[in-house]
């Protein structure tokens, strides 16, 4: 998806206006943009920086900093595996493996039809239904191999 | 007909959205009226979703409920079915624990502020605005409570500091950011109930002279943003929130902020960085956050349990708290069971228990059926426990002088299938992928660890030793406890577990 850069001007002057008066609002805002466009495009970068009285390096490397930012458009599906400890004495491992596996990709990467991005995620607070996932923001716990067959059709599909 | 099915992101997870509403479409084929409550949870996670039917003999729990099930739970007319399980209040989870955070959580609906009222709720708050700043500081003081977030500090101190700081503007802020594997305390109060949250930190707020508040959650719980932002604005509508709490003349507002996606940010001073909308980096103390936090302005920085136990300390006072625990680990303890255990969930109960009581009797062994074989207590930078330390304590000290740490109290369990070398390599590898990148020590030492771990899974002995002054190097030159404590998970598995280094047993041999 190519996003347009007046389009992006536009709407990102919007979400500042929107954020006016606000105690650090650069990341309230870099989450409103990311749910406006799927990621943050390069684009908004300069139009932030210029409001906020930041340089575009400094913007951009808040960006970077947290790992729920994304320069790209992910997926039509985002589908989240918990890596971390509870699930891993689950058989979490397993599960992640069999994901990768079928969707024949690896972390952070979209499967070439554009249907699933798949990202690692370290706890969901589901730990006591482990394994865990997060399907577009959906939870789903107890994600055995047949859990986990079901959501792959989900998001396949 | 009156039943509550949890709304709790534990139980949505396995069902309890699915059984809601096949209990509504199920009741109106029949033609029965059912008001349907979407509760917080009890904390059984095993038994979710854990349905509950009113009767005049109290409530009577059902689980664990499938939506396929709902039609014969109607049929049997919601008694004597194979899924009852009794009155809820008489589970042996339930009448085992001392409930005080989570005395309300699933019990009420969430989000009703008259229900909150019917349950104790703002009880605390009325007491607090007839007392004195001072009293208020040491009835905190009093009862002992120390920081739930990882750090045991006294709270009660940390509001004094800020209270006698000087500035025109102090904030509140409540660390939400729950990022230890194994724990979910935090998101089941804000999810199950978050008025108890809003009233700590208004209470927080009177006896520090502090006006403003921000809950910082993280975005991994899409849930529990949902409910408290809800929860803000029926507070503040119901003038419990605003220039004015509860008609007192005294001002104290808050709003909820989310994070995205940074383990280090749940680090009191990365997260005032976030939270002004910097990159998440540690900051060096001091100046303490207590003096120069928010804006450089005085801020007191606490974990979500920290600040929900303060309604029922004020409410029942400060003796009748401390009165719970041992030694210097006063009033209770939210443990969270999880990972591979037959009963997992939230277990609230006075500091003192036994590690070996909570692992075999509490969580009944692992859910595999199989030999438990090591318990990491406190997260990802806590220590893996071997069953030979099972007699451990519950409390700060203890575990601090077991080499490991009570963290926020999630405790992982793992059966025999566990290899402890690869539990080592990823106690590295997460370290490795969270640092700040501030210190050098944390953020080489962590790469170094992985590759020096993959060195012994090769087989090479040498590498033991080296893997050790590592950990000492990060233990002792970190600025955070992101790269310091990350030697807790790795030493405590090679210590613990020499089998599974395997040249290390060669070497010993
Ligand atoms: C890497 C790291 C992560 C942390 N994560 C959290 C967290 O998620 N929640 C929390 O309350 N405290 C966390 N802490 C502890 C905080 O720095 C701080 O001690 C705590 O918020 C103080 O509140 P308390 O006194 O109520 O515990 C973390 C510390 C470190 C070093
Ligand atoms: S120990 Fe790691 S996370 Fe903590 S300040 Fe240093 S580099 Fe940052
Ligand atoms: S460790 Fe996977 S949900 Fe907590
Ligand atoms: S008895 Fe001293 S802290 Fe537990």
């Amino acid at each position: 998806m190519q996003v347009d850069e007046a389009d992006v001007c536009a709407r990102v002057g919007d979400i500042l206006d929107a954020h006016g008066g606000m105690e650090g609002p650069l990341l309230p805002i870099l989450h409103a943009v990311q749910d406006a466009f799927g990621h943050v495009p390069m684009a908004a970068l300069p139009v932030i920086a210029d409001r906020l009285n930041l340089s575009r390096a400094e913007v951009h490397g808040v960006v970077s900093f947290y790992h729920d930012f994304r320069s790209q458009p992910h997926g039509r599906h985002v589908l989240k595996l918990c890596r971390a400890e509870a699930c891993q004495s689950m058989g979490g491992d397993q599960v992640a493996d069999r994901a990768r596996a079928l969707l024949g990709i690896d972390w952070h990467q979209t499967t070439p039809d554009g249907a699933v991005t798949l990202e690692p995620v370290f706890c969901l607070g589901l730990c006591a239904c482990a394994p865990a996932a997060l399907v577009d923001g959906r939870v789903v716990g107890r994600v055995d191999q047949a859990r986990l067959d079901s959501l792959l059709d989900e998001v396949r599909a | 007909m009156k039943i509550h099915v949890p709304r709790d992101a534990a139980a949505r997870a396995v069902g309890a959205d699915q059984v809601a509403a096949a209990i509504l479409a199920e009741a109106d084929r029949r033609g029965i009226a059912v008001t349907l409550i979407r509760n917080g949870s009890r904390g059984m996670v095993w038994l979710e979703p854990l349905v509950e039917v009113t009767t005049p003999e109290g409530r009577m729990a059902f689980g664990p409920v499938a939506a396929s099930d709902v039609a014969g739970l109607f049929d049997a007319g919601w008694q004597g079915h194979p899924l009852a399980l009794g009155p809820t209040e008489e589970l042996p989870w339930m009448m085992m624990q001392t409930r005080l955070t989570f005395a309300r959580c699933g019990i009420t609906d969430p989000l009703c502020l008259e229900d909150y009222r019917a349950h104790h709720g703002l009880k605390g708050l009325h007491r607090a605005l007839t007392m004195t700043r001072d009293a208020m500081l040491q009835e905190v003081i009093d009862s002992g409570l120390r920081g739930r977030g990882g750090a045991g500090f006294p709270t009660g101190i940390k509001w004094k500091t800020v209270s006698d700081a000087p500035a025109d503007q102090k904030y509140i802020i409540c660390n939400a950011d729950e990022g230890d594997s194994g724990t979910f305390a935090d998101r089941m109060i804000m999810e199950g109930d978050p008025f108890t949250l809003i009233e700590g930190m208004t209470i927080a707020g009177l006896a520090t002279g502090a006006t403003r508040g921000y809950v910082y959650m993280r975005s991994e719980y899409p849930d529990a943003v949902q409910v408290m932002a809800e929860a803000v604005r029926i507070a503040r509508d119901a003038g419990l929130l605003g220039p004015s709490v509860m008609g007192s003349g005294r001002a104290f507002d808050m709003d909820i902020r989310v994070g995205a996606g940074a383990y280090v940010c749940g680090e009191e001073t990365s997260l005032l960085n976030s939270l002004e909308g910097k990159r998440g980096v540690v900051r060096a103390k001091p100046p303490l956050p207590a003096l120069e936090g928010f804006f450089g302005k005085p801020t007191v920085v606490n974990n979500v349990i920290s600040l929900a136990s303060i309604p029922v300390i004020f409410d029942k006072g400060a003796a009748y708290y401390r009165d719970f625990g041992l030694g210097r680990s006063r009033g209770t303890i939210p443990l969270q069971i999880a990972g591979n255990v037959r009963r997992g969930g939230l277990f609230e109960i006075a500091f003192g228990m036994s590690l070996g009581q909570i692992v075999d009797d509490i969580a009944g062994g692992t859910a595999t059926g199989r030999p438990v074989k090591a318990v990491q207590v406190g997260g990802p930078l806590g220590a893996y426990f071997p069953r030979a330390l099972f007699d451990t304590p519950f409390c700060y000290e203890e575990f601090a002088g077991a080499e490991g740490l009570v963290g926020h109290a999630g405790i992982v369990v793992f059966d025999d299938s566990a290899d402890m070398l690869k539990q080592a390599r990823f106690a590295m590898e997460f370290c490795a992928i969270e640092s700040c990148g501030k210190c050098t020590p944390c953020r080489i030492g962590a790469v170094r660890g992985m590759e020096t771990v993959d060195r012994i899974a090769r087989g090479d002995a040498a590498a033991i030793p080296l893997l050790r002054d590592l950990c000492a190097t990060m233990k002792s030159g970190s600025l955070c406890a992101l790269g310091g404590f990350t030697p807790y998970p790795v030493m405590s598995a090679l210590t613990h577990f020499p089998e599974d280094f395997v040249p290390l047993h060669e070497a010993a041999e």
